[in-house]
């Protein structure tokens, strides 16, 4: 693997039982990703996306083949590993922005900051990135009380506040209207661009695709393009 | 930061917050009321021992210091053969006989000994029992029946004229003539201990002895040494009691934050699995849900002290006769210690519930 690819995925399989029957989500699937790469991936629903996410994000392991990220085989990670793995090198973005309800957007900031083991606050180029966020006079409100795109902002900032190699973003715009769509997408090219944010985004809208660097198509769990 | 997320997790939900600290403090104000009524209990006894004004007092034969006593098998002819004893000022005999076991009692007592034994009554209404069927109550019996002086109450199936309402903290609540008691009872010519004053305190001991040598089957103690004997550790029964009551309340706290904790599980299932997402180890999702339980045992531990000043000022405002309840602050710390160790043996399986969760399940739940 070139030292440039921060992902590097060969023959991926992954099968869920459900019940007594097996579910084959994934039915080996080869990608390489490069530090520094915004890739969107794109696909019906039931074509294996989610499912990539959740093992390149360390939720579930593969069933079998490789998944290198950062030099590191998450086949070969117990669950422990995978949870350290997810303190500061991987993070994600949802669909439902996920924010704790009770905290106020800095505190769900800082919960990501204190679980990755720093105590002592983000670095100061972290007030220029919520500058940039346009949620530096936000951060005292909890989620409720926040519109829908300043929610998934907040939940952006508290993605990359561990400096991740990667950041996953699962239809990161699916509950957002037009112009906060446009916002989110914006942030997300402004981080890649700006702090060289390794980037892998699932979206079902090709306007939102567009704006990364390349295009993945899943279907029945392969890549088909 | 993990205490701030307890105290918004707590603060969040307020309704089920307060209900689950109120369910626990219900076992924490049983087991505090319990052991203020043991203790008040006990120290009231004393407080009426020690208000009896006696150096010396003897007990019927067979007796221990424990044994609640509503019989009257000392002849009274003892008491004159104690009285004549050197250095013993004054001995006065009394009968005791219950009226509404095992709480109150009626004592027999001759009241001229034991007004020169004890100081006398303070009278807050009325005067002493000249009549026959006449009787003498405390401020707080009088109370408890609403009776005020010229009152008649009916005690042992008769009718008495209260003469007069007394300050309590002199042996008993209600008093009645020695030979009238002895009378009725049908103890006549006997009593049930015999109070002995010395002449002077230097004396005591070589008195005590010389009863003691005289009066072999007899339990005899010096008052300060039977004052003393008046606590919960000398009442195995009753510290059995206390420790099966510590059982329930451990047990019901237990229940309490186990069904409490298993729902807010169920509730933030999402939440864990955001956690989960951000690298949350079991750890820390058991420890969450532990000091979140702890702390709603705290509050809750608070509320039962509270709670205890209730059930004191409900005693003693609606059986101030009956039942002596007191506050004892020593017991706050145990009773916390008690409601903890309930939520915290409740809070594991829920606790383990959380940190055993599927993130991907968890970040699914709707």
């Amino acid at each position: 693997m070139s030292s440039s690819h921060v992902i590097r995925i060969e023959n991926l399989r992954k099968v869920y039982r459900v019940g007594k029957v097996q579910v084959e989500a994934l039915r080996g699937v080869d990608l390489l990703v490069e530090r520094g790469e915004f890739v969107s991936i794109v696909g019906p629903s039931g074509s294996g996306k989610s499912t990539l996410f959740h093992i390149v994000g360390g939720l579930t392991p593969p069933t079998s083949g490789t998944v290198i990220v950062e030099d590191r085989d998450l086949a070969r990670m117990s669950d422990a590993e995978r949870t350290r793995l997810r303190k500061t090198r991987v993070a994600f973005v949802f669909q439902k922005f996920n924010l704790l309800p009770t905290l106020s957007a800095a505190d769900n900031i800082a919960i990501a900051r204190h679980l990755s083991g720093n105590r002592n606050g983000a670095d100061p180029q972290f007030r220029a990135v919520l500058e940039m966020l346009g949620i530096a006079n936000r951060l005292h409100h909890r989620p409720s009380e926040l519109s829908g795109g300043e929610q998934q902002r907040v939940a952006i900032a508290r993605a990359i506040v561990n400096h991740p190699a990667i950041l996953l973003a699962d239809e990161p715009t699916g509950n957002l209207d037009t112009a906060n769509s446009q916002l989110v997408l914006s942030v997300l090219r402004d981080l890649n661009q700006r702090l060289g944010q390794t980037i892998l985004m699932i979206t079902h809208n090709p306007e939102a695709a567009a704006f990364g660097h390349r295009t993945v198509h899943m279907r029945d769990g392969r890549i088909v393009g | 930061m993990i205490h701030k997320l307890v105290w918004e997790n707590v603060r969040h939900r307020p309704v089920r917050t307060f209900l689950s600290a109120l369910l626990i403090a219900i076992p924490v104000t049983l087991v505090l009321t319990l052991v203020g009524l043991s203790e008040g209990m006990l120290s009231e006894a004393r407080r009426r021992a020690n208000g009896v004004g006696a150096d010396i007092v003897i007990r019927p034969k067979g007796s221990s210091f424990a044994s609640s006593l509503s019989s009257a098998p000392i002849p009274e002819a003892l008491v004159d053969f104690v009285r004549k004893q050197p250095h013993v000022r004054l001995a006065t005999g009394t009968v005791i006989h219950s009226i509404s076991a095992p709480l109150t009692s009626a004592a027999g007592i001759h009241l001229e000994e034991f007004s020169a034994m004890s100081g006398g009554f303070r009278f807050v209404a009325g005067g002493p029992f000249r009549e026959p069927r006449e009787i003498l109550i405390d401020e707080n019996y009088a109370r408890e029946r609403n009776a005020k002086v010229g009152a008649v109450l009916n005690l042992m199936n008769l009718d008495w004229r209260v003469s007069g309402i007394v300050e309590p903290g002199k042996l008993n609540r209600v008093f009645v003539d020695l030979e009238e008691l002895q009378e009725l009872t049908g103890n006549r010519g006997k009593v049930t201990q015999i109070y002995v004053k010395v002449d002077a305190p230097e004396n005591v001991p070589a008195v005590l002895e010389s009863l003691k040598s005289q009066l072999e089957d007899y339990p005899i103690y010096a008052m300060s040494d039977f004052i003393s004997l008046f606590s919960v550790d000398s009442y195995p029964a009753l510290k059995s009691f206390i420790n099966v009551m510590i059982g329930i309340a451990v047990v019901i706290g237990f229940a309490v934050v186990c069904l409490s904790m298993y729902m807010a599980v169920l509730q933030r299932t999402r939440e864990i699995g955001i956690l989960k997402s951000l690298g949350a180890s079991k750890g820390f999702i058991l420890t969450l849900i532990l000091r979140e339980a702890l702390l709603l045992s705290l509050v809750g531990a608070a509320i039962g002290v509270g709670l205890s000043f209730g059930t004191k000022w409900a005693l003693e405002t609606f059986v101030p006769a009956s039942l002596s309840p007191a506050i004892v602050p020593a017991w706050w710390p145990r009773a916390a210690l008690i409601a903890m160790t309930g939520a915290a043996l409740g809070a594991l399986y829920p606790g383990w519930r959380a940190a055993s969760q599927d993130p991907i399940e968890a970040l699914a739940y709707e």
